[in-house]
């Protein structure tokens, strides 16, 4: 029914979508699997028509079509439900299926003709309790799954795209997604289902395409008789280079860091773990594992039950008492978390620590600049001048500026999530020596990345996590990637 | 998912910006000198006769100076993100409780001291009601300035409260002049200088532009965000009260109905100015030339004899104009 073959998309810098052909027939679970960063999501915006293909062909129904805007692509009978729902959550049920689409007349809305016409929708997919008129913002996430299906079914749709559509569910919630995913085929609509877990697709999917780096690496492979091995051996093995410094040489000091029972419920639960000075742990685990929260949950930018002790005494709930104790955080949005754009390189280098460079308030602009100047050229910054606003930096010197704010202050224990997430091949293996010299000045060092080599690269210990719970904890020598990817899929130690 | 890098080649951008960002605000200032030296020789064309006098200058700065001690307060909540709706209430709350009976019967340093703390109280319950109590900036300062003017015309009567004969030392900030400037103009000059040395050289103006330019960034990095936009609120406080004081000084009075609508001049100062409304980009500098720019044209159209209506028409026009010169000079920048 639809046939994509080699899809280009080019981005500034990066080639996400590199070759990809994808076939999916009426009637079928399609499923759609790649590490973070294969080419997944671009896929999903190109059939959604939010982005237009560089190069390649999509047929639908045999006949070459282009979707040029959301519009186009809902006309053609595609629809999409992302990983973050996209209702309105201050209008009803019954509004929210048929935005876009209203039942008007000259502009006025037929209340009750939309209501009843919703209601058939939802009794279509079993969920007659769900009232038209109930506000959206009041639902479950459950419910409000099921109002993106019903939003997707009432555009008539002929393939329905789902980005994890089980992110958000709990279990039983789960068999009634498939319930409905199973008569929507037995109608002929074909699903594209995208998910990590792997049990899942076995249940509900039939064939199985692979990303990886922008490529289609295996087509039409059995959902359910494919091993895994094979699946996860495909996946992995990313053609990008990975130079770390070596290993060694830094002998780990006194415990820096402790957690114990760390809980944030339905985030992640009971997690507890140290870090020692000089030493890297890295958190492994996909997106929603609860990697990011978890550090700041330690960074205490978000509530959690449970114990974090630094340097052996519990640490002040929120964020300005833990800076102050020695902690820092370089955060997984560099750009919306970090940076203060307009201003200069620096300024955003100073912010954690100004009130070192000032006597009752007053900045000590030398002082300041000087000290810039000396960690620009310690950490080599480029271009090498302080006064330069930071948003014409690149990506790598961003977060190199990022890590010199909290040299600045005397930084016991840094916390990283996601430190080259947009930076290029070159700088990547510059930050990671700029990490390792920090480890070996003694600070202890928590790194998140969804990047699964990196983590073992760089860590001395890695924890592994799975939907909010740690599975693995161990040395990062004697892991690979395989096996990393293969407990967080399988959801057991191996 | 790899996101699409928005980071490009340093030298691509550096080429087109400048040195720094303070360098493009004050880049941008010759667009408002240039807009008051027009103002200016409108002036001259028009009314030769009176409109370069000392008379009629010292005019143009007595008008500009209440206005500006609050302008300077409103710079500072704008650059950090918020908004204060309530300082022409305010000031007017301060006017008539330093001009009570009971207040003005313990001589004219007392009744400075009240103006300068019932501005300053209102404007940290507005920073309290807003940094801990959540409420959105317009709305809890929409609702002191409703409740202020009120308080302020139950504690008056509503009656007009005249600076008593033995107060007179407070009136001499107006009346006495050195150089042949009143004094207030020196207490306006005062809080500017002050204001921008706060602004440009302290940790405090410096977290100003980090909490209203990035707010999320400001609190990971340490700074306590709550805190500071509570300060901002008080400080804006505090210019309304130090406002309150030379509008008494200025008419001899306290009234409920002082600094009607001074909230519109003032943010429309800020915004002229080259503030954004949005927070994390402003200076002091370009308030004040904003500020100057609307008194010149109240004083033109005064002597002139024109409409008070055409003037009201004027100034909207030189809102929009100026907010849309500046879209323009954002966007050569914006990378």
């Amino acid at each position: 029914m639809l046939v994509m073959k080699g899809i280009v998309k080019q981005f500034p810098g990066v080639r996400a979508l590199d070759g990809v052909d994808l076939d999916v027939r009426a009637g079928e679970v399609h499923c759609l699997l790649g590490q973070n960063g294969a080419g997944k999501s671009t896929l999903i915006k190109v059939l959604a028509g939010v982005h237009q293909p560089d190069e390649g062909t999509i047929l639908f129904n045999g006949s070459e079509v282009r979707p040029g805007s959301p519009i186009d692509a809902i006309k053609l009978g595609f629809a999409t439900i992302y990983q973050e729902l996209d209702l309105v959550d201050g209008l009803t049920v019954a509004e929210n299926i048929f935005l876009g689409h209203e039942h008007a007349r000259l502009g006025f809305v037929n209340r009750g003709e939309g209501r009843r016409a919703a209601r058939e929708v939802l009794e279509r997919l079993g969920h007659p309790e769900i009232r038209p008129s109930a506000e959206v913002g009041r639902l479950s996430p459950a419910a409000k799954q099921v109002v993106s299906m019903a939003r997707a079914l009432s555009h008539d749709a002929r393939l329905i795209i789902m980005d994890e559509p089980s992110a958000a569910l709990a279990h039983d919630e789960v068999a009634n997604l498939f319930r409905i995913i199973r008569e929507l085929t037995a109608q002929g609509v074909a699903v594209v289902y995208i998910s990590h877990r792997l049990e899942e697709i076995r249940e509900i999917g039939d064939r199985v395409t692979v990303l990886k780096d922008g490529r289609t690496v295996a087509v039409g492979l059995s959902a359910s008789e494919t091993p895994t091995t094979q699946i996860v051996s495909l996946m992995t093995g990313r053609n990008v280079e990975y130079v770390f410094p070596p290993r060694g040489g830094r002998e780990p000091g006194e415990e820096v860091l402790r957690v114990e029972n760390l809980t944030s419920p339905g985030v992640f639960a009971d997690v507890s773990f140290s870090v020692r000075a000089g030493e890297i742990v890295g958190l492994a685990g996909l997106v929603g594992s609860g990697r990011s929260e978890i550090l700041e949950a330690v960074y205490g930018a978000r509530p959690a039950s449970g114990r974090v002790l630094l340097e052996g005494r519990q640490a002040r709930r929120g964020v300005v008492g833990t800076v102050k104790r020695g902690m820092g955080l370089a955060p997984e949005e560099r750009k919306a978390q970090a940076l203060l754009l307009d201003q200069s390189v620096t300024a955003n280098i100073t912010l954690g620590t100004l009130p070192g460079f000032s006597k009752f308030g007053w900045i000590d602009r030398k002082r300041e600049l000087d000290e810039a100047k000396r960690l620009s050229e310690l950490l080599d910054i480029r271009p090498p001048d302080p006064e330069r606003p930071i948003r014409t930096l690149s990506g790598g010197n961003q977060q190199k500026a990022v890590l010199a704010r909290w040299l600045l202050g005397g930084t016991k224990l840094l916390l990283l999530d996601e430190p080259t997430r947009g930076v290029d091949v070159g700088a990547r293996a510059e930050l990671y020596a700029v990490i390792h010299d920090l480890a070996e000045q003694g600070i202890g060092v928590l790194l998140v990345s969804s990047e699964v080599p990196e983590v073992l690269g760089l860590a001395d210990r890695v924890l592994v996590l799975r939907e909010g719970t740690v599975i693995h904890e161990g040395e990062a020598e004697g892991l690979d990637e395989h096996r990393v990817l293969d407990m967080i899929m399988n959801g057991r130690a191996a | 998912m790899s996101e699409p890098t928005t980071d490009r080649p340093p030298g691509k951008t550096a080429a087109l910006s400048l040195p720094s960002i303070r360098g493009v605000g004050e880049m941008r200032h010759l667009g408002l000198f240039g807009a008051l030296a027009l103002l200016v020789v409108v002036g001259l064309i028009t009314r030769p006769d009176n409109f370069a006098t000392a008379s009629n200058l010292v005019s143009i700065l007595s008008l500009a100076a209440t206005i500006g001690v609050i302008t300077v307060g409103a710079t500072f909540v704008i650059i950090g993100g918020g908004i204060d709706l309530s300082v022409g209430a305010v000031m007017a709350l301060a006017s008539v409780w330093a001009t009570t009976l009971a207040t003005q019967s313990y001589g004219p340093v007392v009744m400075a001291i009240c103006a300068i703390l019932v501005g300053t109280g209102a404007g940290l319950v507005n920073g309290i009601l807003i940094a801990y109590g959540r409420l959105v900036p317009f709305i809890a300062t929409l609702a002191m300035l409703v409740a202020a003017r009120g308080l302020a015309q139950r504690m008056s009567d509503r009656k007009t409260q005249l600076i008593q004969s033995d107060n007179a030392a407070l009136v001499d900030l107006s009346t006495t002049r050195v150089a042949g400037i009143p004094l207030l103009v020196y207490v306006f000059a005062l809080v500017v200088v002050l204001g921008w040395v706060l602004l440009n050289r302290t940790t405090f103006g410096r977290r100003t532009y980090a909490v209203g330019g990035n707010p999320e960034a400001a609190r990971l990095a340490g700074i306590d965000v709550r805190r500071h936009t509570m300060l901002l609120y008080a400080l804006s406080g505090l210019c309304c009260g130090i406002a309150a004081i030379l509008i008494m000084a200025r008419t001899t009075t306290g009234s409920s109905t002082h600094g009607d609508l001074y909230e519109l001049d003032a943010i429309a100062a800020v915004i002229i100015g080259g503030t954004l409304l949005t927070g994390g980009r402003g200076t002091i500098m370009g308030s004040i030339l904003g500020l100057l720019i609307f008194t010149l044209i109240t004083n033109l159209f005064i002597l002139n004899g024109l409409n008070t209506s055409d003037q009201l028409i004027a100034k909207g026009l030189i809102i929009v104009v100026a907010v849309l010169l500046q879209r323009r000079n954002l966007k050569e920048r914006a990378p």
